[in-house]
């Protein structure tokens, strides 16, 4: 009996099977295909995949921030931080207004490793710092204006397309190819792992831990902010509340995706289930014409039914006390 | 604490192979505590150096000196005549050197040979990890170790004991000089000890130097060439394995030697306090049945992952029974949660104090309290003058060593710890006593301590079950003893007429049907 | 055995006397950044430490704080609470709309209950059922927002007739020349330290924080008493929407955005550790009171609004850095 429910759980867990989540993605998509005929036309589905792209690339980050066994609440702050100066600096030429975003995710993001590494201190108070504090530079940088691009290659940037494929979309899933090959294969991916299954361990093995910590809050930066120009991109503005509450998505995305906030435990394929999972839900019910706020409770139902049922798993699977 | 001249014990050195390491005059500080003074101890070649030591004695802080957790504040670390100094395990490790832990240093979500190779993966150019190379080199090892997974498995889908195996696999990958030891047989079973002495011989053939840290008399002198004993923090002496006995160990470990009082076990039975028919936990344990009567300790014999513990937190209310009946006084009861199972009389202490049975960021105090903060408040205020009075006399009683209630209990040493959980629990003046290994790391003074009080609760009237691993421990406190193997209850015996051997084959499997004839039935419940 | 504990002896005796005041410096070091913080704005600005401009800080800080006395309960707990923000969003907008249509006192009670539901649910998620706390919130905190927005159909909602209402002594009024804010804040966050430090509720809440395995093999009802603290919490958010309501006399769907933010920053701020089973809510009184006193000194001072944030972002990292290394230091000198 008890091993049954190991089997249960290796095949939902995607032992060479499929990943729970992914299940779910193709259970929605039959059904909005249902719903209605445009949803599987290939129009709709790169849309959606330009959809995510934002969300989808700061999830690839936070998956490395997560297994490593941390939090980065700061990301929706950074990519406001990064569309801002995207746009904001275009006057000293678009190449460095893009180089000075993508360098400003990268700096915050090694900052907030920094601290986590050199003070201990926990990095979910670190990056609810950065979150708070990030947002004020923008104001500051801003003076609260929003800014609009004024070099029309900005925005036709975010509208390009290779062959019938959205650049964007593009650059999404070769980023996800990238980041699965790198934590499946790599020294950093794996130690990433190790640390955030067993720090001790990890310690007393000689990794490097503050080190590949630092990395993956310098990875989640950047993308961060190149989500952020991404956005502008598409946007052709950028918005000094642009990203709030964006933190919130990207971990519901990854968590969906079955990233474990203990660390240790994750994927790249998981976090990219967990992302389309909610841009379909989006597009579908949009296309329904059900009000978006719908979309916030179901995916709160979502993440919490997706909860209890990773639990039932784990608790059948384990003789332990439930405490 | 000095200890005089004439009391230490000197092993024969002449003729002897010059030692791989030697640790001389190690002293190590911490901030208000001197946890190693000038500490000496070597290893030769081949041998295998067991080293002993109440909890708190500084047999671990040693090992962490010498593989590089913590720094020496004085003295030499030689390896093989040239002196080192290691910042970092890593760097201990690469000089030869491994401590195999006491506690699980896997990781679990990844598999055994990244396991094996933590922290030193092959890569080839861009980071990359040599999966080939990775995974023939740790079949390799596992083979020299005759293991019986492979080194694709996932760890977290391994068994405790062969968890410990990729632990020492791990040892294997730099050419050890020395291993260390520590406590490796807490997690292991019978079956599987035999393994590990096999490994420990194979590595002393091969010349490795092998220090040995375990409680277990028999397995130090089943294993060693050589004892060295530590006392508060000080070298206290070293002997020749075969030139000596239990009782001198003890006595060097000690200071005295200690007889275990296997009299006045109490004799007075009442009537049925607890009754187990047929329970069953799905998966866990099966058909058990036995009954504790008033004054009478029941000791529950059997190895770990028998199903012990998991029937006492069936009783407890910590897992719900999918078949059989709990009767408490001779009425049948549900017990739904743990606070159901305190209020009517129970109280458990449990197996893993620091997880289960303590707070560790609270006070001696508070943590006395806790289960029966009715008794101490009023109107749901807290009566601290109360509080304090419950404090003392549990402190007093049972001789806890402690500075002041306001202590964090998490700085008490292990035996302290024990008697503030079970302080705790008297406190609830509970009818049934469930014990769940009550002397576990625990140093052999506190051990006899709570051995005399648990007679001396039974004695006052106490049902007391009393869980344990430990032969000598069920044989020394129980009237009865239930053997438990594999989920059932396999026998149950007199605790004054039986062999060890029988013990040993009923918890071991040798006995499958349970020779009921032979035990104390529950219809004897009026005994004289 | 004995070394640990005679180093302990020599911790107790050996070390009060010798650095007592240091120690009581450091412990203290919260309370003694903000008052250095009072003493350098007040030379910025004359206005800074007129009781008018005092009683115009604890005021607007007391929505906050009454909200971070709550969260407070639930982080000693061991849990988090992230849907505050979303939840006081749905009090307020119920309680203003439900005002003008079935009158204050039942729209009070009506909030009430609805406010102590959604506590319920989360209580019930998280004590109940398991789950992990900062999950849960996060998807109470979007569910709570969509929900508002279902309610509402996205319209923003007021109260009429804005002076002819009792309600507005919530937000408005006065009680001995105190503001009823600043009251409300002041009480709840007296009888709650009383709970927590003076009852065995709160014991029973400060054991489930510090270990909730060993508090459940000490028969605690830990799942109740976890369910509690996000009662405790959902009570004082419907406190803050009450004040807050009242004094808008209307509201925003999204009013509450970020508060939980903020109150987060107030407990960090104050000490209270995120770990669980240590904490106070003098702490946090103090920690949402410097939030407070900041943005007020750098407002004075002439610069905009949220240079606060920026220095909230220094000074939350240092005020978590100094107190880890404080506790280090502890640590180690109990090593043995």
């Amino acid at each position: 009996m008890v091993n049954n429910m190991i089997d249960v759980k290796g095949f939902l867990k995607g032992g060479g099977f499929i990943q729970p989540i992914w299940v779910f993605v193709i259970v929605i998509t039959v059904f909005f295909s249902f719903m209605s005929d445009y949803f599987l036309s290939v129009g709709n589905l790169t849309n959606i995949l330009v959809q995510t792209s934002t969300i989808g690339l700061i999830a690839l980050g936070m998956t490395y921030v997560m297994i490593n066994g941390n939090i980065d609440l700061s990301v929706g702050a950074i990519l406001g931080l990064a569309a801002s100066l995207s746009v904001g600096l275009q006057d000293y030429g678009l190449a460095v207004a893009v180089i000075a975003a993508l360098a400003s995710g990268l700096i915050i993001g090694a900052i907030n490793g920094l601290i986590v590494w050199k003070t201990g201190v926990n990095a979910f108070i670190v990056t609810l710092g950065a979150m708070i504090g990030v947002r004020g530079l923008i104001f500051v940088y801003t003076e609260e204006q929003s800014f609009y691009a004024t070099n029309f290659a900005f925005s036709d940037f975010g509208a390009a397309t290779i062959g019938p494929f959205p650049l964007l979309a593009i650059i999404f899933l070769v980023c996800a190819l990238v980041m699965h090959l790198v934590l499946k294969k790599t020294g950093h991916g794996r130690n990433t792992f190790a640390v955030g299954g067993n720090a001790e361990a990890a310690l007393d093995a000689g990794i490097r831990i503050g080190r590949h910590m630092t990395i993956n809050f310098i990875i989640v930066g950047f993308f961060a902010a190149l989500a952020g120009v991404l956005l502008a991109t598409q946007m052709g503005a950028a918005t000094p509340n642009l990203g709030r509450d964006y933190e919130l998505w990207t971990i519901t995305a990854v968590v969906l995706g079955g990233t474990k906030l203990t660390g240790g435990y994750g994927s790249i394929t998981g976090t990219l289930g967990g992302v389309l999972a909610i841009g379909i839900l989006r597009n579908g019910m949009n296309m329904m014409q059900v009000p978006a706020f719908y979309v916030l409770v179901i995916l709160g139902v979502i993440l919490i039914s997706v909860l209890i049922i990773d639990q039932k798993l784990n608790v059948h699977a384990s003789k332990g006390v439930s405490i | 604490m000095k200890t005089s001249a004439s009391s230490r014990h000197f092993a024969d050195h002449a003729g002897s192979v010059a030692p791989v390491l030697s640790l001389i005059d190690i002293t190590k500080k911490f901030p208000g505590v001197v946890a190693l003074n000038k500490v000496s101890f070597d290893v030769r070649p081949g041998e295998v150096h067991a080293l002993l030591g109440e909890n708190g004695a500084g047999k671990s802080t040693l090992m962490k000196v010498l593989a590089g957790k913590h720094q020496p504040n004085g003295g030499k670390i030689i390896l093989e005549g040239e002196e080192k100094s290691f910042e970092n395990p890593k760097q201990a490790k690469k000089s030869g050197i491994v401590l195999i832990h006491q506690e699980q240093s896997l990781v679990p979500e990844m598999s055994v040979a990244e396991n094996i190779y933590l922290g030193s993966l092959p890569l080839k150019w861009g980071n990359r990890v040599d999966w080939k190379k990775l995974h023939a080199d740790s079949t390799e090892i596992l083979q020299r170790l005759k293991c019986s997974f492979t080194s694709r498995d996932m760890v977290s889908h391994l068994s405790i004991a062969k968890k410990q195996m990729v632990e020492i696999a791990r040892a294997l990958v730099f050419t050890p000089k020395v291993v260390v030891f520590d406590e490796p047989t807490a997690s292991l079973t019978d079956h599987e000890k035999p393994v590990l002495y096999e490994i420990i011989k194979t590595l002393q053939e091969q010349g490795v130097g092998i220090v040995y840290i375990s409680h277990r008399m028999d397995e130090i002198f089943h294993l060693s060439q050589r004892i060295t004993v530590l006392r508060d923090g000080e070298y206290n002496g070293t002997v020749n394995t075969v030139e000596t006995n239990e009782d001198e160990v003890t006595k060097l470990m000690i200071g005295r030697s200690l007889e275990l009082d296997y009299a006045s076990k109490p004799h007075d039975f009442k009537e049925n306090m607890l009754e187990l028919r047929h329970l069953t936990v799905d998966g866990v344990f099966e058909d058990v049945s036995f009954n504790v009567r008033k004054g009478e300790i029941v000791g529950m014999y059997g190895l770990v992952g028998a199903g012990r513990s998991e029937v006492a937190e069936t009783v407890f209310g910590l897992r719900r029974p999918s078949a059989g009946e709990i009767l408490l006084e001779g009425r049948a009861q549900t017990i739904l949660s743990s606070h159901e199972a305190v209020e009517k009389g129970i109280a458990l202490v449990p197996e893993d104090r620091k997880d289960q049975g303590l707070i560790l960021g609270m006070n001696c105090r508070d943590n006395m309290t806790l289960s029966a903060l009715g008794s101490v408040s009023s109107m749901g205020f807290m009566k601290t003058s109360a509080e304090k009075v419950v404090h003392d006399k549990y402190q007093s009683a049972m001789k806890i060593k402690t500075p002041s209630w306001r202590q964090k209990v998490g700085n008490l040493s292990g035996g302290n710890q024990q008697k503030i959980v079970i302080g705790k629990w008297l406190h609830t003046h509970p009818k049934l006593l469930i014990l769940d290994e009550p002397t576990r790391g625990i140093d052999v003074g506190s051990k006899a301590e709570i051995h005399a009080l648990i007679k001396e609760l039974a004695r006052s009237g106490y049902a007391v079950l009393v869980i344990s691993s430990e032969m000598p421990e069920v044989l020394g406190v129980s009237n009865r003893i239930i053997a438990m193997y594999d989920g059932r209850i396999t026998a149950e015996f007199d605790g004054d007429a039986v062999s060890e051997d029988e013990l040993v084959q009923a918890i071991t499997g040798q006995v499958t049907k349970a020779p009921r004839a032979a035990a104390v039935t529950t219809d004897d419940a009026a005994a004289p | 055995m004995a070394t640990a504990e005679q180093g302990n002896n020599r911790l107790m005796f050996g070390g009060v006397s010798k650095s007592g005041l240091l120690s009581f410096l450091s412990a203290q070091g919260i309370l003694i950044f903000f008052l250095l913080s009072m003493v350098v704005f007040s030379f910025f600005s004359e206005q800074f430490l007129s009781q008018s401009n005092i009683m115009t800080v604890v005021r607007q800080a007391s929505i906050i704080g009454i909200i971070a006395v709550g969260v407070t309960v639930v982080i000693i707990g061991g849990n988090l609470d992230l849907s505050v923000g979303s939840m006081l969003s749905f009090a307020t907008v119920l309680v203003v709309d439900l005002h003008d249509k079935v009158g204050p006192t039942t729209a009070i009670i009506l909030m009430f209950a609805l406010t102590l539901l959604v506590g319920a649910i989360n209580g019930f998620l998280v004590g109940f059922m398991r789950l992990n706390s900062l999950i849960v919130t996060l998807a109470m905190l979007s569910a709570i927002q969509g929900g508002i927005l279902i309610y509402s159909g996205g319209q923003n909602v007021d109260i009429a007739n804005q002076d002819s209402t009792w309600f507005s002594v919530f937000g408005r009024g006065y009680v001995a020349g105190i503001a009823v804010p600043v009251v409300i804040f002041a009480v709840l966050a007296i009888i709650v330290q009383i709970v927590m430090s003076y009852t065995s509720y709160g014991r029973r809440i400060f054991a489930v924080g510090g270990n909730p395995v060993a508090a459940v093999y000490s028969g605690i009802r830990k799942n109740w008493c976890v369910f509690s603290t996000y009662l405790i919490s959902a009570f004082c958010v419907a406190c803050a929407a009450l004040v807050l309501g009242s004094r808008v006399m209307g509201s925003q769907n999204n009013v509450g955005q970020g508060y939980e933010l903020l109150v987060l920053a107030g407990i960090i701020l104050g000490g209270t550790s995120l770990l669980g089973g240590a904490g106070s809510i003098w702490k946090t009184v103090i920690g949402v009171l410097i939030l407070g006193f900041i943005q007020n000194g750098l407002l004075l001072m002439g610069y905009p609004y949220y240079t606060q944030w920026l220095v909230t972002w220094v000074i939350i990292i240092l005020a978590v850095w100094l107190d880890l290394a404080n506790k280090r230091k502890r640590l180690l000198t109990t090593h043995s």
